[in-house]
C-alpha cells in the first residue's frame, strides 16, 4: 500500500478500534493487569523486607533488574533509529509501521528506568540523584541522557500525532465519549492544516528525527559505559559503546516485527502491512544482526585469544555454567534471523516473525550473560559457603517485576492503540514526496 | 548557622545523655560517690541521679557530681568528610606472619556491630597459579588513591578524605551498588536486610559507619574514629601475630603495636608490593611477600569453625590436603 489512501477509508477502518473495546481486548488487558499487580506485590515485599528477598548478593550486586533496564532501553531504539532514519530517508514503505516504532520508543523508555529504581537499595533517596549529583559518575550521565531522550522522543512522537489528533477532532462521525473529543481538540493544538502549519510540522519532525537518532546513540553508549568504565573482566571493553548501540537496534527492530505481526492479525491490517514490510524490516534486522554478530565475535575473540587471566576465567565460565545461554544468545539469536531473511524460500511473514522473537529473546539472554558471569568472577575468588553468594539465581520477586514490566508495556500499547489509530492516518493520506524532495533539498 | 547551632546543641545533648548513661552503668563517678571531694566540684544542682557503684550498689548522687566519662563520641558527617590534617595513612600487611587466626576479622565485626556474614575484613586463601605457593591474604579496603568507587558514585556518598581514607556516608548512599561493581577488590558489602546485630544508639558517623542502614553500602573504614583519637585500627591491635602494620606515610613510620619501623625501610627490606598494581587504582595497603614464612600455610586451618573451613575447601591445593 504505497500511494495515497483517502483519510475516510482509513478512518472507517480504524473507527471500530477507537470506538469500542472487544472482549478479547479486555481479557488480555486484565491478564496484564493481574501480572502487574503481582509485580507490585513483589515490589512491596522487596521494600518491606529489604533486598534480601532478591537473588542479588555481595558479588552479583546487579541482577535481572539491570538486565531488564538495558533491555528495555534497547527496545526504545525501534523508534529512535528505525523510525528516525526511515523518516529522514523518506522511505515510502515506512508509513504504516512508523507509528508503532515511535510508540515502542516512548513506552519502553518510560518502563526501562523503573528497573533501575527496583535495583536501588534506598528508593526513598532517589531524588539525591538530582540534589547531590556528581558529574563524574556515569549514572549521572545516564540520568541526563535518559531524561533528554525521553523528552526528545516524546516530542517526536507528539509531532507525529498532532495531525492525527486534528483529523480525529474533525471527524464528526466518530462515536467516542465527549471527554475524548475534547482531549483530541486540546491535543491537536489548533492544527488546521494550513500550508504554514504543515511546513512547521514537517520541519520540526525532520529536526527531531535527526536529534532523536543522535540522542539515542548517546543514551545507549552511556549505558554501555556504566559497564565499560569499571575494571571488571568482560565489561572493561572499548567496543562496549558501539556494541550496545548495535544490540539495541537489533532488539528494537525485532520487536517492531513482532508488533507488526500482532497488530496485523488483531486489527486486520493485512492490506496495509504486507509481506513487503516484513521483508523490508527483516532485511534491516539481517543487516543489524550481521553487525551485532560481528561485534560479539570481535569482543570475545580478542578476550579469548589474548587470554588475560581474568578474561580466560570468564570465558571458561561462559562455556561451562552459561553454555546453553551463550549458544542461544550468540549463535542461534544471531544466525537464525540472518538465515531466515537471507534465504528467499524461508522469507515468509511467519518465519520472519519467529526470527524476530528469537532475536529479541536472545538479546535479553545476551544482556544476562554480559551482566551475571562477570559479577560471578571477581578478581579475588569468592570464598563463601553460601551458594547464593557464589551463584546468582533470580527469585520470584525479580521475575514478577520483570513480567510486570512486560505487562505494563502491553497495557500501554493496548491503551495507545485505542486512543489513536495504530497506523498514522495523516502520513498514509499524505501524497508521496517527489524524487527531488528527498532527504536534503 | 542557625542549623549548625541546633545540630551542636543536639549533639551535646546526646553526648550528655550518653555519658550519663554510661556513668550510671559503669560507675565512673565512684570516687565522688565514695565521698572524696571532687576537685572540680561544681555547685550542687539539686537534681539527684541514680547511679550504680562499682560494687553494684544503687546510690543517689547530685547531678553535679557526675563527671563526663572518657567516651569519645564519633564526629559528625561534615567533619568525617574532611579527614585529619597533614596525615596520609598507610597499611602494610606481612603475609609471612599471617596464619588465619581471624582475630582481625572478629575485632572488626565487633567494633563495627557487623553481623557474622558481613565482613569488612576478609581473610582469603590465595594461590596465584598451580605451582606457586598458597598464602593467607587478609584483605581490608585498600583505600585507593585513584578510587574507582568514588568516581562512579552518582551522589557523592563515598568520598576520599585528605588523609587518604575512603569512607561511605550511609545517610547519602542510595544503594545503587555501582561502587561495588567499580571496586576490583570486592572490598564493599551491602546491607541486604536490617542488621541482625543490635546497633548502638549513637549519632551516625561515616568514620564508624555505625549505626548501619539497610539498603546501603558498607566497607572497612580504616577505623577512622580510632585514628582521630590517636589509636590504632582494631584489626592491627587484635592481631596476635603482628601481621598488620599501620602508620603515616608523611611520618614514614608504621607500627603493628609492638614494633615501630620506617615504612620505606620495611617496604625496601621486605620487597613490599601492592595487590593488582596493574589496575591503576593505587592502593594505600601494601603487602609483604611470604618470604621466610613464620607458620606453614596449613596451620591456618587449625581450630577453624566448620563453615569457615568450608569456605576455603575448594581452594586448598591437593598437595596441602595430602599432608
Amino acid at each position: 500500500m504505497e500511494g495515497q489512501v483517502s483519510r475516510r477509508t482509513l478512518l472507517e477502518e480504524f473507527r471500530p478500534e477507537l470506538e469500542k473495546t472487544s472482549f478479547r481486548w479486555i481479557l488480555l488487558f486484565s491478564v496484564c493487569f493481574i501480572i502487574f499487580v503481582i509485580g507490585i506485590y513483589g515490589l512491596i515485599r522487596q521494600i518491606s523486607h529489604g533486598h534480601v528477598v532478591t537473588g542479588m548478593r555481595d558479588n552479583v550486586v546487579w541482577g535481572v533488574y539491570i538486565v531488564n533496564f538495558i533491555f528495555f532501553m534497547g527496545l526504545s531504539y525501534a523508534g529512535a533509529l528505525v523510525s528516525g532514519s526511515l523518516h529522514l530517508f523518506r522511505s515510502s514503505w515506512r508509513k504504516p509501521v512508523i507509528r508503532m516504532a515511535e510508540l515502542i520508543t516512548v513506552i519502553s523508555l518510560v518502563i526501562g528506568p523503573f528497573f533501575i529504581f527496583f535495583c536501588i537499595g534506598r528508593l526513598d533517596r532517589i531524588h539525591y540523584l538530582f540534589i547531590h549529583p556528581r558529574i563524574q559518575s556515569p549514572i549521572t550521565w545516564d540520568v541526563i541522557a535518559i531524561t533528554t531522550d525521553l523528552v526528545g522522543c516524546f516530542i517526536y512522537l507528539y509531532l507525529s500525532f498532532i495531525e492525527d489528533f486534528a483529523i480525529l477532532r474533525d471527524y464528526q462521525d466518530l462515536n467516542v465519549p465527549k471527554w475524548r473529543k475534547k482531549l483530541y481538540k486540546i491535543l491537536a493544538l489548533g492544527y488546521r492544516g494550513t500550508p504554514e502549519q504543515k511546513k512547521a510540522i514537517k520541519l520540526s519532525k525532520d529536526i527531531m528525527a535527526a536529534m532523536v537518532i543522535a540522542i539515542a546513540i548517546i543514551v545507549y553508549s552511556v549505558l554501555a559505559w556504566i559497564f565499560g568504565v569499571t575494571l571488571q573482566p568482560g565489561w572493561h571493553s572499548t567496543i562496549f559503546g558501539p556494541y550496545f548501540v548495535i544490540a539495541a537496534v537489533f532488539s528494537g527492530t525485532g520487536l517492531l516485527i513482532i508488533l507488526m505481526w500482532i497488530f496485523r492479525k488483531v486489527y486486520h491490517l493485512e492490506h496495509y502491512i504486507t509481506k513487503r514490510h516484513f521483508v523490508n524490516v527483516g532485511v534491516l534486522l539481517l543487516i543489524v544482526s550481521a553487525f551485532y554478530g560481528y561485534f560479539t565475535f570481535s569482543d570475545y575473540l580478542t578476550k579469548w585469544y589474548g587470554s588475560v587471566k581474568m578474561d580466560s576465567i570468564l570465558i571458561d565460565k561462559l562455556f561451562t555454567d552459561f553454555f546453553e545461554l551463550f549458544i542461544y544468545a550468540n549463535y542461534i539469536g544471531i544466525l537464525i534471523p540472518i538465515i531466515i531473511v537471507g534465504i528467499k524460500r524461508l522469507r515468509t511473514i511467519t518465519n520472519i516473525t519467529i526470527g524476530a522473537i528469537i532475536s529479541v529473546t536472545a538479546l535479553w539472554v545476551n544482556r544476562y550473560i554480559i551482566v551475571i558471569p562477570t559479577l560471578e568472577t571477581p578478581f579475588l575468588p569468592i570464598q563463601d559457603t553460601r551458594p547464593e553468594w557464589t551463584y546468582y539465581s533470580p527469585t520470584w520477586i525479580e521475575w514478577a517485576l520483570t513480567f510486570a514490566g512486560v505487562a505494563v508495556f502491553c497495557m500501554l500499547f493496548m491503551l495507545a492503540s485505542k486512543f489513536v489509530p495504530i497506523i498514522s492516518v495523516s502520513e498514509m493520506s499524505e501524497p508521496e514526496e517527489s524524487e527531488e524532495e528527498r532527504i536534503l533539498e | 548557622m542557625e542549623d549548625d547551632r541546633k545540630n551542636k546543641s543536639r549533639r551535646e545533648f546526646l553526648k550528655f545523655g550518653l555519658t550519663a548513661g554510661a556513668a550510671s552503668l559503669v560507675g565512673i563517678s565512684g570516687a565522688s560517690v565514695a565521698g572524696k571531694p571532687d576537685r572540680n566540684e561544681k555547685k550542687k544542682s539539686g537534681r539527684k541521679v541514680k547511679v550504680l557503684t562499682p560494687e553494684g550498689k544503687l546510690v543517689e548522687v547530685d547531678e553535679s557530681q557526675l563527671r563526663p566519662a572518657e567516651i569519645e563520641e564519633p564526629v559528625g558527617i561534615e567533619e568525617a568528610r574532611e579527614g585529619l590534617p597533614n596525615r596520609k595513612f598507610v597499611m602494610a600487611i606481612d603475609l609471612a606472619k599471617c596464619k588465619n587466626a581471624r582475630k582481625c576479622v572478629d575485632a572488626c565485626q565487633e567494633g563495627h556491630y557487623l553481623p557474622r556474614d558481613h565482613e569488612w575484613m576478609k581473610v582469603q586463601l590465595l594461590q596465584d597459579s598451580e605451582y606457586t605457593h598458597p598464602y593467607w591474604f587478609p584483605k581490608p579496603c585498600f583505600h585507593c588513591d585513584q578510587p574507582l568507587c568514588v568516581s562512579v558514585c552518582p551522589v557523592g556518598a563515598t568520598f576520599k578524605r585528605n588523609d587518604g581514607i575512603v569512607l561511605v556516608d550511609n545517610q547519602r548512599c542510595i544503594g545503587c551498588k555501582f561502587c561495588m561493581t567499580g571496586c576490583p577488590y570486592s572490598a564493599r558489602v551491602f546491607h541486604w536486610k536490617e542488621s541482625e546485630v543490635e546497633q548502638p544508639d549513637v549519632e551516625y558517623s561515616p568514620e564508624t559507619n555505625v549505626p548501619s542502614q539497610e539498603g546501603t553500602v558498607g566497607k572497612c573504614v580504616f577505623c577512622a574514629d580510632k585514628l582521630r583519637n590517636g589509636e590504632l585500627p582494631r584489626c592491627v591491635t587484635a592481631c596476635p601475630m603482628g601481621v598488620i602494620y599501620f602508620g603515616d606515610l608523611i611520618e614514614d613510620a608504621v607500627t603493628n603495636g609492638t614494633e615501630t619501623v620506617r615504612f620505606s625501610e620495611l617496604i625496601e627490606e621486605r620487597a613490599g608490593y601492592r595487590y593488582l598494581e596493574e589496575l591503576g587504582t593505587h592502593p594505600t595497603v601494601y603487602y609483604l611477600p611470604t618470604v621466610n614464612r613464620m607458620f606453614p600455610v596449613e596451620s591456618g586451618f587449625d581450630g577453624l569453625e566448620e563453615d569457615i573451613y568450608n569456605r576455603y575447601e575448594k581452594f586448598i591445593h591437593p598437595r596441602l590436603k595430602k599432608k
